[in-house]
């Protein structure tokens, strides 16, 4: 039962994180979501100051006001061309951030409040706080974190085609009347709302990562929007049962593996993305070095041919040595050009079978 | 005023004091560079990243071994540093991405390793979390020379390079058509930025440290237009506020110093948004007052003109 909270729980933040994450990655703006998510210390503190509450609606739509300042201030002092974006968000939510620790540690002290707890979370005690719903007890934050998921799922659902475009070209959208602007601080409020709601679960900054990491894996393996958002979804929610699993068998942070382990999706589809992944980049990098150095050596081989000095320059030893090749790599495009039946090899003399001279020739007259 | 006699006599808040203004002055100075070249944010990556490196050097050390934990934050700061550059170099995705992803992922490699230290048990694991909010009061004589050491070494690297560095910040093309070394500075730059992060970490923690670094810049820059003024004002202005932030903190309990340094700073941001001649926000409201007034002046009487004399083709009345 417990199991099943902590995992149901995990995988409700994941999914709804990553459901918003998908477009704040789209548009570049996935840095105000670690704004927000540290922000929201300040509104709980602020909330809990003035109606004495830590849980329930009111605390969460404080705290999410926290976030939506942020975003306002933000973009406030960005506009004011005073500084750039990156530098008002590292200026406002350090500075609310502050102030939320401050105001805790003089008139919160005594309180429950415990600001590494809201930033680290600890996924395994959502169920200490639980309601009876149809005769099961289920915990708060899995239904609020249920309800946030429906609310942005609706969101998404009902603004898909202007979130894209708002996304893709703002400028369109406005001129098209659209108000990617509203639809820009609805995303933000949205946002702001699921840090909430999600932090005492996995904790702000492992929020982050949620937010940002599954969508940007997403973003690696394929080009559909509609396509990344599920992807995005489905690997923020696999990485809590893996990482759950994990942090159980070495006795470690439950939310810290499952945020660790969308880290390891990230570093799996950077390396073998079909498409776009390291490796797939580094083969394609090699194979075209090896089609180029072909036609370089087809092209020398013509430009010998028949000439005096033919018996030398149209040699092996001559593209180690003239065109200062290693070994390794004369042979693999010697090999390469054999095997394309546009060389051949008599003695040590390299030959243009018909096919390579036609290439060769037509490199030239390419000019 | 005795009462800051008092203060500044005791042994303890004269080392935060020192401490935080040295830390202001360095984060200052290096903070105009990561301003400029718009990676402000990179500051907060690495102070994150640095979490698993201070875990680990603690879990090779078996105590708190300050070097060792510093070690290692710069080790897990550079690597993540490595990682924002092949994110961005090798795919689409954006730097703000690449920024987060680092960020988020190395912290959450950090807090697992926490946990693996505090469930051994080990009585010096509580002092670890103190790297979140850091520990003014804890700083010792030792850790003040180290800073010392730091900032000697941080100002005597950017003197020698200040020709490349600027070069490297306002126009990375044409160092590169010089023949500059682009890379290499610009990793340079970044590896500093770590190791100033890495000094931070003791007094005012992982997630203050990014104020650090980019408020007493972003403050000098409305004031200042040249990139040596913008240095020495930003590191006067970082120590002048870690100083007497430090001297506040000690005079109240619950004040931690981190806190009231981050806000003391943003203060002055605000102060200078708003008020910096030619630039600040009101100067330039005041600006465009002046402004409107003369032009509803100028069009009035152009229009008592066109009224009595002249002829406008083509407009009727």
């Amino acid at each position: 039962m417990i199991t099943a909270s902590i995992l149901i729980t995990g995988m409700l933040a994941a999914a709804s994180a990553a459901l918003l994450g998908t477009f704040l990655v789209l548009r570049g703006s996935a840095m105000l979501s670690d704004a927000i998510s540290h922000s929201i210390v300040f509104g709980i503190i602020l909330v809990w100051l003035v109606t004495r509450q830590l849980s329930g609606p009111i605390p969460v739509i404080g705290a999410a006001l926290a976030g939506v300042l942020t975003v306002v201030l933000t973009q406030w002092i960005a506009q004011s061309r005073l500084v750039r974006m990156d530098a008002a968000i590292g200026l406002v939510f350090p500075a609310l951030f502050a102030a939320g620790v401050l105001l805790i540690s003089l008139y919160a002290r005594q309180v429950h409040i415990h600001v590494d707890t809201i930033l680290l979370g600890e996924i395994g005690f959502v169920w200490l706080n639980t309601r009876p719903i149809a005769g099961f007890e289920v915990p708060v934050s899995t239904l609020t974190l249920g309800l946030v998921l429906l609310a942005n799922l609706l969101f998404v659902a009902a603004f898909w085609h202007r979130l894209k475009l708002a996304v893709f070209d703002p400028a369109l959208a406005a001129a098209l009347g659209l108000f990617p602007t509203a639809l820009y601080y609805a995303l933000m409020t949205l946002t702001s709302i699921t840090a909430v709601a999600a932090f005492d679960a996995v904790g702000a900054i492992l929020f982050i990562a949620f937010v940002i990491v599954p969508p940007a894996t997403a973003y690696l393996l394929t080009q559909r929007v509609w396509l990344m958002t599920l992807l995005a979804v489905a690997l923020g929610a696999l990485a809590c049962p893996v990482g759950y699993a994990l942090a159980v068998f070495w006795d470690v942070s439950i939310a810290g593996m499952m945020a660790t382990m969308t880290g390891v999706w990230f570093a799996l589809a950077l390396l073998f993305s079909p498409r776009q992944g390291l490796l797939v980049q580094a083969l394609q990098r090699r194979q075209e070095t090896l089609r180029h150095d072909c036609r370089v050596m087809l092209a020398h081989l013509l430009s010998h041919q028949g000439t005096r000095r033919m018996p030398q320059e149209n040699t092996r030893a001559a593209l180690v040595g003239h065109l200062s090749w290693p070994e390794s790599h004369a042979d693999r495009v010697i090999e390469h050009a054999i095997g394309q039946d546009l060389v051949e090899q008599r003695g040590a003399l390299l030959i243009l079978r018909p096919a390579g001279e036609a290439a060769a020739r037509d490199l030239f007259a390419r000019r | 005023m005795s009462l800051l006699a008092e203060l500044l006599g005791s042994r303890v808040v004269q080392l935060v004091v020192i401490g935080a203004a040295l830390l202001g002055a360095i984060s200052g100075v290096l903070g105009s560079f990561a301003v400029l070249r718009q990676q402000s944010l990179l500051g907060d990556t690495l102070s994150h990243a640095a979490l698993p490196g201070v875990c680990l050097g603690f879990l090779i050390a078996g105590d708190r071994h300050l070097g060792l934990l510093l070690a290692g934050a710069l080790v897990t700061g550079g690597l993540a540093a490595g990682t924002v550059l092949v994110i961005t170099r090798c795919t689409r995705l954006k730097t703000d991405a690449a920024l987060g992803i680092a960020l988020s992922v190395y912290f959450a490699i950090g807090t697992v390793l926490l946990t693996v230290i505090q469930s051994r048990g080990d009585a010096g694991a509580a002092g670890l979390s103190t790297f979140l909010f850091g520990q003014a009061a804890a700083i010792t004589r030792g850790d003040i020379q180290l800073m010392a050491v730091a900032g000697v070494l941080i100002a005597a690297v950017v003197l020698l390079l200040w020709k490349e560095f600027k070069l490297v910040t306002f126009d990375p093309e044409s160092a590169r058509a010089a023949g500059l070394p682009v890379m290499a500075l610009q990793s340079a730059l970044t590896l500093i930025v770590a190791v100033a992060v890495v000094v931070g970490l003791q007094l005012v923690g992982v997630i203050l440290m990014v104020a650090m670094l980019i408020a007493p810049a972003a403050a000098a820059r409305q004031w200042v237009g040249s990139l040596a003024g913008m240095v020495v004002l930003a590191g006067c202005l970082g120590a002048l506020a870690g100083g007497s932030g430090a001297l506040i903190s000690a005079t109240g309990r619950g004040l931690a110093t981190g806190p009231v340094v981050v806000l003391l700073i943003s203060a002055i941001v605000l102060v200078s948004l708003a008020l910096a001649p030619g630039r600040g926000v009101i100067w330039r409201w005041r600006a465009r007052r002046r402004l409107s007034r003369t032009l509803t002046r100028e069009s009035r009487s152009s229009a008592d003109l066109r009224r009595r004399h002249v002829p406008v083709r083509g407009l009727k009345r």
